[in-house]
């Protein structure tokens, strides 16, 4: 009888403690409506007009203050990790690793994209777990494998105690030093991120450009290979007069699926009795069984399982190693794979069958893909 | 700020139910039997894998776009929490009626871990006339009740004897019957020994039991040169005119197809193979096509499974709720509608909210 008074005392305590904090988080946080997007011209060869949240525009101070956030290590527990540990501006926005490490060396289980073009997408992560790059960045901050923080207030505390961000956040934000939020920083970083575009490539020149010359012999073979026999443009889609190289879905090639096939029964059966929300950023990063349930970890729709985003193809040759987890070294295997018909496995999208390529069409699609870099890469603004 | 992540109530509004029914390419029937409005007897759930029309190339060689339609629609019911007390195996394993396909199609089905009542389609019976599926697989007519529901399997792909007996080999008879828009086709029955069979199995049913009759193919006439048709569809419907409520569910059709004669309400099941067109385009002959049913809309050839896929339904106090799960597609739920007396689709049914016929480029 005692326990049970006690026990729903101690819920009403929780449940004030609740009302309380959804209170103060509520005031605190002011609702940011970044659905609303306005087209920039991108002024580069190849590239559509740059979707840009109508209540985050862009500006120089706000980009500037965006990579200097980006670059700072001080934002992770052991002070060894930034946003350009992983996205490094040096090697193309990636770090060149199969699957990323965060602090202390700890590796996670998903292989870094680029940002470069990364605004372009609708949805960020490869599982798409965030829809704007603003969310995205909030994220590996507290990921214990990544940044390693134990909560935003963290890196407040660094912001406001350093006087040159106090004065870019009034000038940027018109806010002082005690009202800076964590939703400004992830503003400014992905105002930053939204710098980071690239196009112009000898493709661009020669699809959109009109100049027959761009591309080799047989990068053009390898170009009617990718909107033909090689099924490619279905998914890396080439618009008509600009291309992006995604289709903003989410596919199951059966990489790594087979690290959860057996348990699939299992691992479903838990998720339908455990009642749980979405899977956590900690769990997908942490536990490679999770990691490899995809898209599914978001929707919890089994169609989605193994599911990861198309990535955008630019600058492909310059990103290795490919895929969600870094499995494939090369372009050559990634062709391979394709080749094959992905991996088989029950969800394995059902675009995705035997190719019959032979060498020499795999050697011109590989010569296609490097026809994608850019010939300058963005660089941090000084 | 845009969290661009489902909340727990989301997630957990997406995916009740879906754990219990939505990865499956099939239809997933859940009944709370008793009658229209009496729902005195016991929910369950069941499933349904149709049409998958495995076809041997050589050797061990089979056509791999139709295995992996019917292994998605396997590992998904098995991936279904709760398990369906059954499956219901809606005909057309084989393509040609061979003993290699029908053997080739046991073995992928004993990956299902629930019991599976069978149904027999044309390209299984036409080969040897059914011998090999009655040894192998299963009685060709037969009923069972199942918590309450009377089930009734019937084979309804017979035909005339004398067209029967017109073909030199087992391989040009299975061959005639295996086309469509075939001069020299033959419309299938249920015929008159199964019409007896019947009456005398549902001489002990009350008309308050909830009945279920699956087929092959519909039990009422769509378009007879693909035999959408079964030529003694009316005879089975008026002995069926005394219970309170009938649910057909019928293969063959591979295509969303949901229609009510009188006390009938009728839902074709998916293929997992391929969809076949609306016969409302072919001019050669009339079609019956119910005017209630939404079509489903144009499906993108990349996609292998899309215009193929599965359904469940909910039928709680006997009024039917069929989702119909398309692969690469669209999901559609057609429901019973009391104040319209036939199943509507919960949200396509106004043409101004239709799916557009080609939403890809």
């Amino acid at each position: 009888m005692f326990s049970q008074t006690r026990s729903k005392f101690l819920g009403y305590i929780f449940i004030i403690f609740i009302f309380y904090c959804t209170g103060c988080d509520s005031q605190k946080k002011k609702e940011i409506d970044l659905t609303e997007l306005t087209y920039v011209p991108s002024g580069i060869l190849g590239l559509p007009d740059l979707p840009v949240p109508k209540n985050n525009p862009q500006s120089a101070d706000k980009v500037s203050l965006g990579a200097k956030l980006y670059s700072d290590k001080r934002f992770s527990l052991d002070g060894t990790v930034s946003c350009a540990t992983c996205h490094n501006p040096e090697q193309a926005f990636v770090d060149k690793l199969k699957v990323s490490k965060g602090i202390k060396n700890f590796t996670g289980t998903r292989n870094a994209p680029t940002v470069l073009n990364a605004a372009y997408y609708k949805t960020q992560f490869w599982d798409g777990r965030r829809k704007d790059l603003e969310g995205q960045s909030k994220d590996p901050l507290l990921n214990p494998v990544e940044h390693g923080l134990s909560s935003h207030d963290d890196l407040i505390k660094i912001v406001k105690a350093d006087p040159d961000y106090s004065a870019r956040f009034k000038t940027v934000f018109g806010v002082d030093s005690d009202s800076i939020h964590i939703d400004h920083v992830a503003l400014a970083i992905a105002s930053f991120e939204r710098t980071i575009i690239s196009g112009n490539s000898p493709f661009d020149r020669y699809r959109f450009g009109k100049e027959e010359k761009a591309l080799s012999e047989s990068a053009i073979r390898g170009l009617a290979l990718y909107m033909g026999k090689a099924r490619c443009q279905d998914c890396h889609t080439i618009g008509e007069t600009n291309a992006i190289f995604t289709d903003d879905k989410f596919h199951n090639l059966g990489v790594g699926f087979k690290r959860i096939q057996p348990k699939l029964e299992e691992i479903l059966q838990k998720k339908a009795e455990s009642k749980t929300g979405p899977t956590s950023d900690e769990e997908i990063l942490t536990n490679l069984e999770s990691s490899e349930l995809g898209r599914f970890a978001v929707t919890g729709i089994n169609e989605d399982l193994g599911a990861f985003k198309t990535p955008g193809l630019r600058n492909i040759a310059l990103t290795s190693p490919y895929m969600h987890d870094g499995s494939l070294a090369s372009l050559e295997q990634v062709i391979d794979l394709y080749d094959r018909g992905g991996e088989t496995n029950p969800f394995l999208s059902s675009g995705i069958r035997p190719l019959g390529l032979t060498g020499q069409e795999k050697a011109d699609l590989v010569s296609f893909l490097k026809s994608l870099t850019s010939p300058v890469l963005p660089k941090m603004p000084k | 700020m845009e969290e661009g992540k489902l909340s727990r109530k989301d997630f957990l509004r997406r995916t009740g139910g879906l754990l219990a029914a939505s990865i499956v390419p099939m239809s997933l029937v859940e009944i709370a039997c008793g009658g229209r409005g009496k729902g005195t007897h016991e929910k369950f759930t069941f499933a349904f894998i149709s049409d998958p029309h495995l076809t041997h190339i050589k050797g061990t060689n089979f056509v791999r776009n139709f295995d992996s339609g019917l292994n998605k629609a396997i590992e998904t019911v098995n991936l279904m929490f709760p398990r369906p007390d059954f499956v219901v195996f809606g005909g057309d394993l084989a393509q040609l009626g061979k003993r290699e396909e029908l053997d080739h199609g046991m073995e992928l089905l004993s990956k299902l871990k629930v019991p599976v009542k069978y149904v027999i389609g044309e390209h299984d019976y036409y080969l040897d006339l059914g011998n090999y599926w009655q040894d192998k697989i299963s009685k060709l007519n037969y009923s069972f009740d199942h918590k309450g529901v009377h089930f009734v399997v019937l084979n309804s792909i017979l035909t005339y004897d004398t067209w029967i007996k017109r073909w030199k080999t087992p391989e040009e008879r299975m061959n005639e019957m295996a086309r469509l828009d075939n001069p020299n086709g033959s419309p299938f029955m249920v015929g008159d020994d199964q019409i007896t069979w019947l009456k005398k199995d549902l001489e002990n049913v009350k008309s308050g039991t909830p009945l279920v009759v699956l087929s092959h193919s519909p039990l009422y006439k769509i378009y007879k040169p693909w035999n959408f048709w079964t030529d003694d569809a009316e005879t089975i419907q008026s002995i069926l005119s005394r219970f309170d409520n009938v649910t057909v569910f019928h293969g063959h059709v591979h295509q969303v197809l949901y229609n009510q004669i009188k006390n009938i309400s009728f839902y074709a099941l998916m293929s997992t193979a391929w969809p076949w067109p609306y016969p409302e385009s072919y001019t050669q002959s009339p079609n019956y096509i119910p005017k209630m049913t939404v079509f489903m809309n144009r499906q993108d050839p990349f996609h292998e499974r899309d215009g193929t896929g599965w359904a469940f339904v909910n039928m709680d106090n006997a009024r039917e709720e069929m989702h119909y799960k398309l692969w690469e597609n669209k999901d559609r739920i057609v429901k019973y509608d009391d104040s319209a007396g036939h199943p509507v689709d919960s949200e396509y049914q106004k043409p101004e909210s239709r799916i557009l016929p080609q939403t890809h480029y």
